[in-house]
């Protein structure tokens, strides 16, 4: 069971005291949560992708490199990279090259987005999402796992004889996980090529979850990929926690009732009621969190959202070191009871492992004026 | 089979005026759908009591509670009666919000009597300037008799009375209701995302759709 946090990077007014960080104090903060997150255990940091204010979620793969050269161990993934508006190509190559730079200690969760004007500000059409994401991924496929690609589709202009540098570590592509909120051909799509499947989970109601995770299961055995409670689900989860119960409803009430996605609606209790999200001691947020497995089954990644809707650094870093707190016990817990039949989340050495082993797949170009190669001699193979 | 009838009303005193005409044409439909030999149930929806649950899933983007099922009934009915008091010279915000959330689809093909009420009949024509339009874009079919009363029509027996043209939409709307074999004789043009999830898309043909291949599903 991988365990983690996501953020979405935005830059909010913290509600309290009215002040609102620079983009280069929200940048360093996004770095110094996912530090943090490494240092107390946590499998997975993932950062979102956002072009518009308030968000400075832009460019993903330079943030997770910088983190990546500043952490040991935890998996850098994304929430999401946009699959409709981003070129294929360029998807191919940063996620491929941060491999490389993180010894493949990434993988990334493929999304829409759901910023209207997005689209058109990168020449797409919003009422072409599904199919953007259709072909944009079909095509991403092909540039991992073909050294040369001769394409041709609706969306981008053509490929001739491309070979998409660099190509992925170990022969081995970043595993893809699809997150979707309400759309079923996103499950079906996971399904299909026997990807990952993640839902947001919060600012929605179970049903949505159970109800899209549910469909991606089924289809995952439909498609001879195993059986439906061996398909790799994900889903969000959003904590506010403090020791003593009530003071976190107080604490964090302010946060809630402004936050940009939901503040000015519900209170904080009915949303509680109706989402994942938990403001309380420690001990129900372990209790809530081990819950979901009640409608989503045995899962293999559970991600928090902890640093939204204006709260401070300092908060944020003190919300880690409660959640690292109760690691121990959410690793037991989710544990319990888990059959053996179900997988954990693939990650870049199980998958060497799977595919019998590392190889260099390492593309290289020969001159043909002259007939000379920079092929190294005996070069085509290395173990894992 | 039993024909499920949904009357959504926006009034907002209680007692309205708004319900009083809901309550009228939700009596003479099922009056009018027995006549025709089948089984009615009518299900009154007060948008009222669902102001709060519609204001939150304008922001959530879901529905919780009494508005979800409100919801499920809407999505289940065969028939629809909706009443809005005249605001500002149209339907009221509150109205307008309950059919602001349905998802695309909800009401395609689906019979529906339009009515109105106001303090004066000045505003009569809201029903063919503001009511139609709308349930036009939501592809529903609007019977042909809106249901318009203002203060006068409560008091009012002559020819052209309130209860007539409530029998007149009533009838209208029982006619298109049809043999009770099936909703109607305008089958939904699009899937619901419920629908969705009943039958998924099978892959293949969603890769065939994002190339530009627009073969109809069977």
């Amino acid at each position: 069971m991988q365990i983690g946090i996501f953020t979405v990077g935005d830059v909010t007014t913290d509600p309290t005291t009215g002040q609102t960080p620079s983009e280069y104090e929200r940048i360093k903060a996004t770095v110094a949560i996912a530090k943090k997150a490494d240092e107390i255990g946590l499998d997975v940091f993932a950062t979102g992708e956002h072009h518009n204010p308030p968000f400075v979620a832009s460019n993903p793969t330079a943030t997770l490199a910088y983190i990546g050269a500043q952490t040991e161990n935890i998996i850098l993934s994304t929430a999401t990279t946009l699959i409709t508006t981003t070129d294929p190509v360029l998807i191919a190559e940063d996620y491929a090259k941060l491999q490389h730079l993180t010894d493949g200690r990434n993988d990334l969760m493929l999304g829409r987005g759901n910023t209207g004007p997005v689209y058109p500000w990168f020449g797409k059409d919003i009422r072409q999402g599904i199919n953007l994401a259709v072909e944009n991924y079909a095509l991403l496929r092909r540039l991992w796992s073909e050294d040369v690609v001769d394409w041709e589709g609706r969306f981008r202009t053509p490929l001739q004889g491309y070979t998409s540098t660099p190509r992925p570590l170990d022969g081995i592509a970043p595993f893809v996980w699809h997150g979707s909120i309400r759309s079923p051909e996103i499950a079906e799509q996971a399904a299909y090529y026997g990807d990952g499947f993640f839902h947001n989970h919060i600012f929605w109601p179970a049903a949505h979850a159970a109800q899209m995770v549910n469909l991606y299961r089924e289809r995952f055995e439909h498609y001879g990929h195993g059986r439906a409670d061996q398909a790799i689900v994900g889903l969000g989860g959003q904590i506010f926690m403090h020791r003593n119960s009530q003071e976190a409803v107080r604490r964090f009430r302010p946060y809630f009732d402004n936050a940009p996605v939901y503040g000015h609606g519900p209170s904080l209790e009915d949303f509680s009621e109706h989402t994942p999200l938990t403001v309380g001691s420690p001990q129900q947020v372990l209790e809530r969190t081990l819950s979901f497995r009640e409608y989503a089954g045995h899962y293999q990644r559970q991600l928090f959202l902890v640093d939204h809707a204006g709260l401070p650094l300092k908060t944020v870093l003190e919300q880690l070191d409660l959640l690292g707190e109760i690691l121990p016990d959410l690793r037991k817990g989710f544990a319990e009871g888990r059959p053996a039949h179900v997988p954990d989340a693939p990650t870049h050495a199980s998958l060497i492992a799977a595919a019998g082993g590392a190889k260099d797949v390492t593309v290289h170009a020969e001159d043909t004026m002259t007939g000379t190669t920079d092929r190294a001699p005996e070069a085509e193979e290395v173990s894992a | 089979m039993t024909t499920r009838i949904v009357v959504i009303s926006a009034g907002l005193s209680v007692p309205s005026s708004t319900r009083l005409l809901a309550d009228k044409l939700g009596d003479a439909v099922a009056g009018a759908v027995r006549a025709r030999g089948q089984e009615v149930a009518v299900e009154h929806v007060e948008l009222r009591p669902l102001a709060h649950a519609l204001a939150d899933h304008l922001l959530t983007g879901f529905p919780t509670g009494d508005l979800a099922r409100a919801i499920e009934a809407v999505r289940h009915a065969d028939g629809l009666v909706v009443v809005t008091p005249v605001f500002s010279a149209s339907y009221s915000g509150l109205f307008k919000t309950f059919f602001d959330v349905l998802e695309p689809g909800l009401l395609d093909g689906r019979p529906v009597v339009v009515a109105a009420t106001a303090g004066t009949a000045r505003h009569s024509l809201v029903l063919d300037h503001a009511l139609r339009p709308l349930f036009a874009y939501l592809r529903a079919v609007v019977v042909p008799t809106g249901v318009f009363a203002a203060s006068e029509d409560f008091g009012a027996t002559d020819d052209g009375s309130l209860d007539k043209r409530v029998e007149r939409a009533a009838g209208e709307l029982a006619a298109l209701l049809g043999d009770g074999a099936g909703p109607a004789a305008i089958a939904p043009s699009r899937r619901s995302v419920e629908d969705g999830f009943a039958a998924p898309t099978p892959f293949e043909q969603l890769l065939r759709e994002a190339s530009g291949d627009s073969v109809h599903r069977p």
